[in-house]
């Protein structure tokens, strides 16, 4: 990292490094997408994964913060970090020609924040309405709602993008530019759709049964979770991050408790690991599970659906005997685990253990290898390495692009440096290839589940903490792997017993970024298919 | 006729030579035929009801088991009640209209999809004596006929002012287009065979030999031919593309409401059901039994069974099928389906027939071969 340094200073001189909880620099928000293009461009360690971004309100100054890592190791991480002052009309320059997966999130911090990026080649808001009246992010909003009252008027949509250019004598200019052609035959598909997986609306223009494009319209269940935790106490947030990805939900909620946890430096006990580690793999396996039910009801097999549904019932069960919770558990809580397991725990796990496998084997002879399935995945939506590290796609759908992205593995957390198990990578990049990881990795999470099971330690399961849990100034990040990809937490403390900035970085807003991608020129059922392949949540993207 | 030698007791030939003639005896020729006209339509509408709704409640049930579900169980015994029920509920509902449609076509399309259906259901011997048409040209009219539901389903998609529908109904123009050829050819294979267009020579004409065993290898490409083609005509997965609820919400009846829809559901069943009865009558010997020439106890044996119910048994089993198929394969492409009909099927049903003929030419029939009547 001394050499990382060193390129940093040589690039931006005035550049300031500090070794917070992450290597942190910033720089002026002129000089930022040089310093980005650098260090992406940087040759044995290239920093081309642009894991969060975050807009932040700092008072006197409107900034984003960008997580960066390298996509061989990302374990190498860097926070960059630039501001502008001008609050009336903030200008920061896009990132988007070098971190596709940065697009809706500057697009986000707009709606939020209200900063405008120059160059993003398409500056509409994301999440709120256009005619929304003010940013909700900034400390200064006003929540009254007569403001912003609620509309029962039926809107038509307007596919035209506003953004702000810079010329080439370095004028800045802003611009609308049409969505889609005049002439173009747009379905739309959502926001009711039985095959969006929630409330997700794609505008799709088509020819014939062809897709030309697609434009995503998200927002339909954003619930303003960040802005509501910014004045809740820590407890009080953990239940949020079940109803992200409500699929990978215990996950999720491990990713705040351990950022809380680093920060506040609370000792987690053995035994609450170890059941923290088993719930989270139970809980992939059941998200993988539905995931292939999905997956293969969206290419018409509704009866491989609800096998997959038979089997995650199971999980379910073991989840409801735990703690009462089947989707949403609440198990986690800072410190450790809120339930202790129940007596027959362990023999109710290792009784699913051999019946998903004999489960798993009768998925691969029923739909693994029919013939019109192959038809439908093999070779459909490839998703190329480049493109996956680009659009920040993780988890299953990352790796059968062939990229090593499991946290589990780079940067291990709770017990998954005491287990052995495979990394599942395919090279191929298609929804085949997105469908046989997921079948791999519940064998895997099964082999971890294993490994833990019979000897789960007796003592505490959850750590004394004190009544009211204050966190010492500073940035954390927490990054896991839940069962879409990478989740992460961000929390900007300024040592009160609320966080000052509470950031989600949700797997699925990447995995639909990379839709209109992957999807154009393949036909219209196609779509649906590798939207099943791809597997989002949509509660995830919208928070 | 040698089929008067075995003892039938529980055919219907009996009862409706009574009816007739007692009708005759009592009134002009004019009047008795109107009568048996409207009853025979009366029993046809009974009888078409009956199946849709017994099939309806089957394909729940047998679908429930093969999805490890239970399937209806509350209203009535097994859930016996649940089909007249939803029936009661589809009659009482709301029938919408949308606005911005093209509302005469809208409301038309139903019935092109219901009278098609049924023009064809009419023309299917269900028994002895249980045929109420017995057309020369049976197979054609057959053929002909039920293709007109396309015209409905066109309808329904363009006046919805939907572009959902729209698709739906275009892949269904291109679906059925093509798979009528194949299960047209498919039939004309048979045709060949058995030297007749009008369905109760063909039967007659499969008393001690099936077509499926008449022909041998032929008569088998056909008979699965014309299942897949057939399949794939009742718009039913995996060939369920104009409908496929996955992309395109319901395809060409997502705007339909209360029993216009109920329309295009019967219609669904009811050509599920005539595509397997010409199936049974063509390739299976219709309501024959089960014979074999100079067996007699054993023919005696299966002619106590009565022709109707070897009729629906053969029906059913080939609806299941239909329904094992549907349940387990995912839905094909609309590009995939048309390869399979264009690259695949058209060209061996060609080759088939020609097949056919010279089977037929140089005697190699099964019929030929072992002097089978």
């Amino acid at each position: 990292m001394e050499d990382i340094k060193k390129l940093i200073l040589d690039t931006v001189k005035d550049a300031v490094i500090e070794e917070k909880q992450k290597l942190t620099v910033t720089v002026e928000w002129t000089k930022l997408p040089l310093l980005a293009k650098t260090l992406r461009n940087n040759k044995d360690l290239p920093f081309d994964f642009l894991v969060n971004l975050i807009g932040v309100d700092r008072g006197e100054e409107l900034g984003v913060n960008y997580l960066i890592c390298s996509s061989k190791d990302l374990s190498k991480e860097i926070v960059l970090k630039t501001s502008t002052t001008n609050r009336e009309n903030p200008l920061l320059y896009t990132v988007t020609d070098i971190y596709e997966s940065a697009h809706y999130s500057e697009r986000e911090v707009y709606a939020l924040l209200g900063i405008r990026f120059i160059n993003n080649p398409d500056m509409r808001k994301f999440f709120l309405n256009s005619d929304w009246k003010g940013f909700p992010l900034r400390k200064d909003y006003d929540t009254n709602p007569d403001i912003n009252p609620v509309s029962i008027e039926s809107k038509e949509i307007q596919d035209i993008a506003p953004r702000i250019m810079e010329t080439e004598e370095g004028q800045l200019l802003e611009e609308t530019v049409k969505v889609f052609e005049d002439d173009d035959y747009v379905i739309n598909i959502g926001p009711q759709h039985p095959s969006t997986h929630g409330v997700m609306h794609f505008r799709v223009s088509l020819d014939g049964e062809n897709i030309k494009k697609i434009d995503v319209h998200s927002g339909y269940i954003h619930r303003g979770i960040e802005k509501l935790s910014e004045s809740l106490t820590y407890p009080q947030i953990l239940h949020f991050t079940d109803r992200l990805d409500y699929l990978s939900a215990n996950m999720n909620r491990h990713a705040l408790c351990m950022c809380i946890e680093q920060a506040a430096e609370i000792e987690v006990p053995l035994r609450a690991q170890y059941i923290r580690t088993i719930m989270d793999e139970l809980n992939r396996i059941d998200s993988h599970c539905l995931a292939w039910a999905t997956h293969t009801n969206d290419l018409g097999a509704t009866t491989a659906f609800i096998y997959g549904m038979r089997e995650r019932e199971v999980i379910l069960q073991i989840f409801e005997k735990t703690c009462g919770g089947r989707l949403i558990i609440n198990q986690n809580v800072v410190g450790g685990v809120m339930f202790d397991i129940y007596k027959d725990f362990q023999k109710d796990v290792k009784a699913f253990i051999p019946y998903m496998r004999e489960k798993l084997a009768e998925y691969d002879r029923f739909f693994s290898h029919n013939v019109i399935a192959l038809g439908r995945m093999v070779n459909i939506g490839h998703l190329s390495k480049e493109n996956a590290i680009a659009y920040g796609v993780t988890g299953p759908a990352g790796r059968a692009s062939g990229w090593s992205c499991d946290i589990r593995k780079h940067i291990p957390y709770a017990l998954y440096d005491q287990v052995n198990f495979k990394e599942v990578i395919r090279t191929e990049g298609d929804s085949y290839a997105r469908y046989l990881n997921r079948l791999d990795e519940i064998e895997q999470s099964l082999c971890i589940i294993e490994q833990l099971i019979d000897n789960i330690p007796e003592g505490e399961i959850c750590a004394k903490t004190k009544p009211i849990i204050r966190l010492p100034e500073g940035e954390y990040h927490a990054r896991v792997e839940a069962a879409r990809g990478e989740f992460g937490v961000f929390i900007e403390s300024r040592g009160d017993k609320f966080p000052y900035r509470l950031k989600f970085r949700s797997p699925s807003m990447q995995l639909v970024s990379a839709m209109p991608l992957i999807c154009k020129g393949e036909k219209i059922a196609d779509f649906i298919g590798i939207g099943g392949s791809m597997d989002y949540v949509i509660p995830d993207i919208d928070r | 006729m040698m089929l008067l030698n075995y003892s039938q007791p529980l055919e219907l030939t009996k009862l409706i030579k009574w009816f007739d003639n007692l009708l005759r005896a009592s009134l002009p020729e004019f009047w008795t035929l109107l009568i048996e006209f409207v009853v025979v339509a009366l029993a046809l509408l009974a009888v078409y009801v009956v199946v849709a709704l017994l099939l309806i409640y089957a394909e729940r049930k047998i679908t429930a088991f093969f999805q490890a579900r239970i399937g209806p169980n509350r209203a009535g015994k097994w859930g016996l009640l649940q089909s007249p029920a939803d029936m009661i509920k589809i009659l009482l509902k709301e029938i919408i209209k949308i606005s911005r449609s093209d509302r005469f076509l809208f409301f038309a399309a139903p019935f092109f999809m219901i009278v098609a259906s049924f023009a064809t259901f009419a023309a299917i011997p269900f028994g002895q004596s249980l045929h109420a048409i017995d057309f020369n040209i049976g197979v054609l009219y057959v053929i002909a006929i039920s293709s007109l539901g396309i015209i409905g389903v066109f309808l329904a998609g363009w006046s919805s002012n939907n572009k959902y529908s729209m698709i739906g109904a275009m892949r269904s123009g291109a679906q059925f287009v093509s798979y009528e050829l194949s299960a047209g050819f498919a039939l004309m294979t048979i045709v060949v065979l058995s030297g007749t267009m009008q369905f109760s020579e063909m039967i007659e004409g499969q008393r001690y030999c099936w077509n499926i065993f008449n022909g041998h290898i032929s008569s088998l490409i056909a008979f699965v031919i014309y299942l897949i083609s057939g399949h794939a005509e009742t718009n039913r997965g995996p060939f369920d593309l104009p409908e496929a609820e996955s992309e395109l919400t319901a395809g060409y009846h997502t705007e339909y409401s209360g029993i216009m829809f109920g329309y295009y559901y019967l219609a669904e069943y009811l050509n599920m059901f005539v595509i397997a009865s010409i199936a049974t009558t063509v390739f299976l010997g219709g309501y024959l039994p089960f014979e074999i020439q100079g067996w007699d106890g054993f023919n005696q044996i299966m002619n106590y069974i009565p022709s109707y119910v070897w009729f629906f048994g053969k029906t059913f089993v080939l609806i299941f099928l239909s329904l094992w198929v549907r349940w387990s394969f995912p839905r094909l492409r609309i590009d995939q389906l048309l390869n399979l009909e264009w690259k695949y099927l058209l060209p061996i049903n060609l080759l088939n027939i020609v097949l056919m003929v010279l089977l037929v030419l140089t005697g190699l029939t099964l019929k030929d071969l072992f002097g089978i009547l």
